[in-house]
């Protein structure tokens, strides 16, 4: 609580010291900057000026790494991005308040109405940049390479598969030898888009047997709850016979827990970065134009693609930012993001990078962008 | 203070200026003093009217009863949440801790008081009070990993042969994150308060009381009973009063130990459990505008539970006052 408020307080002493500098700044690098900043590092083009954005923590680690960056190689530039949560993010770009919004679930209905008021008619757009996996971890002595389906996956987390050698897990475990003890399943106390998302999951799979509403709070009885992914991370790690879905990341530091492989049907895969991007490069495009909302298909069966994943978005101004909040900087900065560089230095941070056509795309769509 | 205060009025001869003077700091001072206490009553009435403000908006929309309902779902359409999981929770740890730490914070009390050899007192009467110094999260983090290992073979041991009390039975054969869990912690936590203030009034028992009951050729402990307990029971009631009130309100412990069930189970050694504060802290970080009114809503009702025990026991000291000589 305490800490929330002094970042908060932090956060507008800082954003009142931007809006100081970028007045004094930006006003005459709005235009002669394209050809004036040459680029200092391969894939980036310098642009001077400040912008601030605010939006999900989820990509928060993501994007002050391409930040630091940005801001290495170009001096002249400043980039804020004020990890505020997705909603505050979304209302803050369409306040006009921000360059860009950061956001977990693309821009849609009547918030893409008011975004492409926000930006002169616009349109809006949102690009996918930082995907993310999450990971089924559990901590069983002497056994690697547990493989679950999305059956037995919602009978585990819905508290009607109690027992590690119930039948539904030994059918796909044929070569383990799993305990007769009680499943301890861990999920998260807190609100969270991770079970948000772990539960989308389960319900778009499974819905036989996961038959709660999707959502930010766990409803399903029994199991344990941990507040973070770093306690259910740490609670899986420290409890024998236990099981628990935390962000991909979490899983390299555990000690003696591991991340199960998932069967949609096609076959085991791996919870790893460059699966996990298999299925976010075959999510369908369900926006308009080049506003690149996707729909992710959680039944995808096509060996390779681990299931269980997330996208989030930067949602921007593809025409008609105000000047005075340097649309040069944002496409510069948003055209790194997107380059070979940015998107592989997501993997070593437990994200997932966006690949394919969908990169294709979403460069074609930076590049259209007024500056 | 109040013989010199009388003097100026009852010396006529004493210069206008001195007396005006001294009316001037006595003026100055019961106009600081009165607002130091003015300032306590302002600012519990701000809390209050501030909470009731914020609270309004989400007990309208509530679709649910707001007293009975378990569920805590204020974002979803319509909202469904209630306080009856949150409130059951929270009493029942307190009360576990309670039941552990008041017996054992009146023994460090009384022996450090009337037992220990006086450098052993002073000593452990320091650690104690530096136990109140160490950050809740500290508790909350060492209790989950450091402390949970040695409570789950206890639980076992209570489930295995009082299984038979309701609340010792584990049907669900999972032993971690229990009511029990944060009930000891919370115990632990408040030790120190309980055991401060009763050691305090403990000292305060009048020596010849004591010595007179020692002369009657009463032993130590015939004496702690006729001479000491009934002079100190108010001090020690409060004393137990005021650790309540901090497992009550207890936050981030509680938050990290309970597992956040949203059931109410009266089987201690289960995972499962809640409290208002430990779920204010889960739930305020993603909660949307109904979410955040529901959320001070419930921080209204533990204000009113917590006034509630202080109100009572101050009652009950009242109500005792005449026996005991002390206040």
């Amino acid at each position: 609580m305490i800490r929330t408020h002094l970042t908060a307080l932090a956060a507008t002493t800082f954003a009142g010291a931007l809006v100081l500098t970028a007045c004094g700044g930006s006003s005459d690098s709005g235009s002669g900057s394209d050809s004036g900043g040459s680029s200092a590092a391969g894939d980036i083009t310098c642009v001077d000026g400040s912008i601030k954005a605010a939006g999900s923590s989820a990509q928060a680690n993501a994007i002050t790494q391409w930040i630091t960056d940005y801001q290495t190689a170009c001096e002249g530039a400043t980039i804020d991005y004020q990890p505020v949560g997705s909603g505050a993010g979304v209302e803050q770009f369409n306040a006009a308040q921000t360059s860009f919004a950061g956001t977990d679930s693309a821009i849609k209905d009547e918030d893409l109405v008011a975004a492409n008021e926000r930006c002169g008619g616009g349109p809006a757009i949102n690009l996918p940049m930082v995907g993310g996996a999450i990971a089924v971890t559990y901590n069983l002595e002497g056994v690697d390479g547990l493989v679950l389906n999305p059956d037995t996956l919602a009978g585990i987390f819905a508290n009607t598969i109690t027992k590690w050698n119930d039948p539904a897990i030994t059918a796909l475990n044929p070569d383990l030898t799993l305990p007769d003890a009680t499943i301890a399943q861990f999920h998260r106390s807190d609100s969270s888009g991770t079970t948000d998302n772990f539960t989308k999951y389960l319900a778009a799979t499974a819905p036989g047997v996961w038959t709660f509403e999707p959502g930010k709070e766990w409803v399903a009885p029994g199991g344990q709850g941990s507040k973070g992914s770093d306690q259910v991370m740490a609670s899986v790690d420290t409890t024998p016979n236990s099981i628990g879905y935390v962000e991909l990341s979490y899983v390299l530091y555990a000690q003696v827990a591991k991340a199960a492989a998932i069967d949609n049907g096609g076959g085991p895969v791996e919870a790893t970065s460059e699966n996990a991007a298999n299925t976010i490069s075959g999510a369908e495009v369900v926006g308009e134009g080049d506003n690149l909302a996707l729909a992710i298909d959680y039944t995808v069966s096509t060996p390779g693609a681990y299931p269980i994943v997330l996208v989030t978005y930067e949602g921007v101004c593809q025409t008609g930012l105000p000047a005075d909040q340097n649309p040069a900087l944002v496409k510069a900065f948003l055209q790194f993001a997107a380059s070979d560089a940015a998107q592989g230095e997501l993997i070593d941070a437990g994200y997932v990078p966006i690949t394919g056509d969908l990169l294709t795309k979403v460069r074609a769509a930076v590049d259209a962008m007024s500056s | 203070m109040a013989t010199t205060s009388h003097e100026p009025t009852t010396n006529r001869a004493d210069p206008e200026g001195i007396a005006a003077a001294v009316r001037r700091g006595d003026r100055t001072f019961l106009g600081l003093s009165t607002s130091a206490g003015l300032m306590v009553l302002v600012v519990m009435a701000a809390i209050a009217i501030f909470l009731i403000w914020k609270a309004i908006p989400s007990i309208q929309a509530d679709s649910a009863n707001f007293f009975t309902e378990g569920q805590w779902l204020p974002d979803s359409d319509p909202p469904v949440f209630g306080i009856s999981v949150l409130l059951f929770g929270t009493l029942w740890t307190s009360i576990i801790a309670l039941i552990i730490a008041v017996p054992i914070g009146y023994g460090i009390a009384l022996f450090i008081a009337f037992y220990a050899q006086r450098r052993l007192a002073s000593t452990l009467a320091f650690i104690v009070d530096l136990l109140a110094a160490v950050p809740s999260i500290i508790f909350g983090l060492w209790g989950l990993y450091n402390f949970m290992p040695y409570v789950v073979p206890f639980s076992q041991w209570l489930s295995e042969y009082l299984g038979f009390i309701p609340i010792f039975a584990n049907s669900q054969e999972l032993w971690t994150k229990s009511i029990l869990m944060a009930g000891l912690v919370l115990a632990i936590m408040i030790l120190p308060t309980v055991s401060a203030i009763s050691r305090e009034v403990f000292v305060q028992v009048p020596r010849m009381h004591v010595e007179a009951a020692l002369a009657l050729g009463a032993t130590r402990w015939e004496m702690i009973r006729m001479a000491v307990f009934p002079f100190s029971r108010p001090g020690m009631i409060s004393a137990a009063m005021l650790g309540l009130g901090r497992a009550l309100g207890e936050t981030i412990a509680v938050a990290l130990i309970l597992s956040a069930a949203f059931e109410i189970n009266w089987a201690i050694t289960e995972p499962g459990g809640n409290s208002f504060a430990a779920n204010i802290a889960l739930k305020w970080g993603e909660a949307g505008d109904v979410g955040r009114s529901a959320l001070i809503a419930s921080g209204l009702v533990l204000f009113f539970i917590t006034l509630i025990v202080n109100m009572s026991a101050r009652w009950v000291i009242a109500r005792r006052k005449e026996f005991s000589g002390a206040n």
